[in-house]
């Protein structure tokens, strides 16, 4: 955990280490707890707590119409969510899958997003969308994708990702919090335990991970700052979710002497942090796992060049999945792995 | 200043306070199961309209259950197909060799082989007694659970496990998740994880169908949780707009994951009367009766082959194993529900017909048995042979770029390169299946 992290945890830190499946309960627990108008909703999220267990046990603690299951109807559920909103709740929808906010999409884009625009502050959406995304898990073509940034490309949405227990509940009780429309997108490859990006090595369990050191209670972190991972001279990682680990276990065993930033929330974004490091490194490699034309890469790579321009040595790089559909049984050619992350560092400190 | 949505406004307190309504089912796990509230009516006491009839004349079909079979185990009334024996027999074939491939499936994900798999035990009919009424030709857009239509079709064994398996014989190309079969020649169309999205693309193959003077109709197959998707009822506008030659089968199997039925609305009225609405025709079935399954379908088809209009049939079943591989019904639902079901189990209903006219006995069904789990048996071992999922190693690299786009841009022409080069890295030149 970083000094700046620390700072933030307002309650007392034990050694406690839990899952992330684990801390996105707590948060949502703790939230339903402290604030009467959180709602969480969503398919198969009441009595059976979600299919990655994530809303275990909230129901039976709070209530069926605190904690409830929903129509398959993604554009109802979020539409219904901004209903909510309007109103003065503060709904926690559950979308199954990434995959399957698609339907939703007008409701997000059209109506959430712009509802605090359109009507002048007169009526907001404060709703937070948790789904889970990325591969990893076999999930196939309809269970696998990173739709980051397609939310950031739109404005008036803002769009968290967590990589460690420890963040998952601050950063999720921060959206909750939050009066503007959240998408927190929950990589579900690190659900249980960090991944190196090696699948054919045993995934160390989050139990023994000191990063899911989670303490008990409320503590919030902050939207719109980085988390500095490693702290290097060499070279700046950029990444978010599962690909911070990767990149942090790729850097490792070739020895480099990176910084790496987790940027923990997209939009907005922590640019300060991120500026302040290429100042220092002077090279910047990029690594998400979402498909790489249009991708966040892309964003990122444009705001380094043109903020940090005069410092760099090398061109800014991005390293991420490949332009085609997750495919099921070449997943791991897919991922993009610590080959594909060392080759482009081996380049890029050449250059 | 505070956001105004900070206070939302609150009803006066000498009004009632005004309460949400969440549905439970009536039954969860250890509890009791009653049933006894199913108004499942006499086997052959439905009418059976002209195919042509006007969808006002029949709204008494979509709360009623269409029964052909009674308890007697035999067929009554006038929605009885008069099938004979030899089809009858073909049909419970399908069935048992649906069950013994998804029991061996089912086991080979637990052994590893394969990431996910899928039964339909306890469906069969909706899907092998209701495809066997349509033409080999009418296009299905089939929902995940309809493995009994490819089966019924004539579909080789050997590829489904192929594709399972997403090993070097599969014709996917290991991309899509194992069930997610795709056979243009059996006129079975491409399945999408993603619910729903069959049913109007459905109504658009029946569309064209229509504005080119072909003959052939197209069917769907959706669960009765994912009505609730918006597709579903643009479909439904489309079906009924353009009159197109369609029939969307709601297969209502009580259980949509973890959440029953009433999550897509069926506290309230059937799913067959959903139809009412828009006009279309609606039927509701015992989805655990393949002849009236059969009955159905065929009525329909003939309906919508004669131009006279879309069908939305629900098929009023049981969905007796759990949702996938995934996920332990034991957490969510009585266990007793399967024992209790008040429809049966639809092959067993089958057979005892067949017993009953004196057309099938106990032993030719246990050799029955016997002969599909061995012969599922040796499929799979040959299926074997071309591999099972592991970690990709069993398509070569190069097919990850093919298909996105029809023909290869430099993008991914520099991405495959990309690809190649890092699986030498990883496994040397002699790695696998570059
Ligand atoms: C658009 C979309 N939302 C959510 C899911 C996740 N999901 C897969 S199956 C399923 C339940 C479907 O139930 P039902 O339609 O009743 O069909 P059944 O499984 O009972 O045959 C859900 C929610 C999905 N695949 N697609």
């Amino acid at each position: 955990m970083s000094a700046e992290a620390k700072q933030d945890v307002a309650a007392e830190t034990t050694e406690r280490r839990i899952n992330m499946i684990e801390a996105i309960n707590e948060a949502l627990d703790i939230m339903l707890e402290r604030d009467p108008d959180v709602i969480v909703m969503g398919e198969d999220v009441g009595y059976f707590g979600g299919v990655f267990r994530c809303t275990a046990g909230l129901q039976e603690k709070h209530g069926r119409t605190r904690v409830f299951d929903t129509p398959i109807s993604e554009c109802g559920i979020i539409g219904v969510a901004v209903g909510m909103g309007a109103y003065g709740l503060r709904p926690v929808p559950e979308i199954q899958f990434a995959d399957y906010i698609y339907p939703g999409l007008d409701q997000l884009i059209s109506e959430a997003a712009r509802l605090r625009y359109r009507s002048a502050a007169e009526f907001i959406a404060p709703m937070t969308v948790r789904s889970p995304f990325g591969g990893g898990i076999f999930g196939g073509q309809t269970h696998s994708q990173s739709p980051e940034s397609l939310f950031t490309h739109v404005s008036g949405l803002k769009t968290v990702i967590p990589s460690t227990p420890y963040d998952a509940k601050g950063l999720l009780i921060a959206a909750i919090e939050d009066n503007d429309p959240v998408i927190f997108f929950e990589p579900k490859r690190i659900y249980n335990g960090p991944f190196s990006g090696f699948y054919d090595r045993p995934v160390e369990p989050w139990k023994k991970h000191p990063q899911s050191v989670v303490p008990e209670g409320y503590y919030r972190i902050p939207l719109g700052k980085a988390r500095l991972v490693a702290e290097g001279e060499e070279l700046t990682i950029l990444a978010y979710g599962t690909m911070v680990h990767v990149a942090e276990a790729v850097a490792k065993e070739k020895g480099v002497d990176a910084d790496i930033l987790d940027l923990r929330t997209l939009v907005p974004l922590d640019i300060e942090a991120v500026e302040k490091s290429v100042e220092k490194t002077g090279k910047c490699l990029i690594v998400h796992e979402a498909t790489r034309t249009s991708g966040f890469g892309a964003e990122l790579s444009a705001l380094v060049t043109e903020r940090c321009f005069y410092h760099l040595e090398a061109p800014v790089t991005r390293v991420t999945g490949f332009d085609t559909p997750y495919p099921h049984s070449l997943e791991w050619a897919y991922f993009p792995g610590p080959v594909r992350i060392g080759e482009a560092i081996d380049k890029i400190l050449k250059d | 200043m505070a956001d105004p949505a900070d206070k939302p406004p609150r009803g006066g307190d000498n009004r009632p306070a005004l309460a949400l309504h969440v549905p439970e089912p009536k039954s969860r796990p250890g509890d009791p199961v009653d049933f006894s509230d199913l108004d499942i009516g006499e086997a052959g006491s439905q009418p059976r309209p002209d195919e042509g009839a006007h969808p006002s004349e029949m709204t008494g079909l979509a709360y009623d259950l269409i029964r052909v079979l009674g308890d007697d185990d035999r067929a009554h009334g006038p929605w009885d197909p008069k099938l004979d024996p030899e089809t009858l027999r073909t049909m419970l074939r399908h069935m048992a060799m649906t069950r013994a491939f998804d029991e061996r499936m089912f086991r080979g994900q637990r052994q590893g082989k394969t990431s996910f798999y899928m039964k339909c035990t306890g469906e069969e009919a909706t899907s092998i007694a209701t495809s066997m009424a349509l033409a080999s030709d009418d296009m299905v857009f089939p929902s995940y659970r309809q493995q009994g239509i490819l089966i019924a079709r004539g579909y080789p064994l050997i590829e489904m496990i192929n594709q399972i398996y997403s090993n070097k014989g599969d014709k996917l190309k290991g991309r899509q998740l194992p069930i997610m079969y795709s056979s243009r020649e059996h006129s079975f169309f491409s399945i999408s994880g993603n619910l729903a999205t069959q049913t109007p693309q459905a109504v658009g193959w029946a569309m064209a169908s229509a504005i080119k003077g072909d003959s052939r109709i197209a069917a769907t197959w959706v669960g009765e949780g994912s009505t609730a998707e918006g597709d579903f009822h643009s479909a439904c506008t489309f079906a009924t707009v353009y009159n197109a030659p369609v029939i969307l089968n709601v297969i209502n199997n009580q259980w949509a994951i973890s959440s029953f039925s009433g999550f897509a609305g069926a506290e309230r009225t059937t799913f067959a009367a959903r139809a009412l609405g828009y006009g279309l025709a609606g039927l509701r079935v015992d989805g655990n009766d393949p002849l009236a399954c059969y009955a159905s379908q065929l009525w329909a088809a003939n309906r919508a082959r004669a131009n006279k209009g879309p069908t939305l049939i629900e098929y009023f079943t049981y969905r007796a194993e759990g949702h996938s591989t995934s996920d332990d019904p034991s957490g969510y639902r009585s266990a007793q529900e399967r024992e209790d079901w008040p429809l049966g189990d639809p092959v067993k209903r089958l057979r005892d017909h067949l017993i009953a006219i004196g057309e099938w006995d106990e032993d030719r069904q246990a050799a029955m048995d016997k002969e599909c789990a061995e012969q599922v048996k040796e499929v799979t071992k040959e299926a074997e042979k071309n591999g099972i999922l592991g970690h990709g190693l069993h398509q070569p690299f190069r097919t990850m770029f093919e298909d996105v786009f029809e023909e290869l841009p430099w993008h991914l022409k520099e991405q495959a390169e990309q690809a190649t080069r890092e699986r030498i890295k990883k496994f040397g030149e002699k790695g696998p299946n570059r």
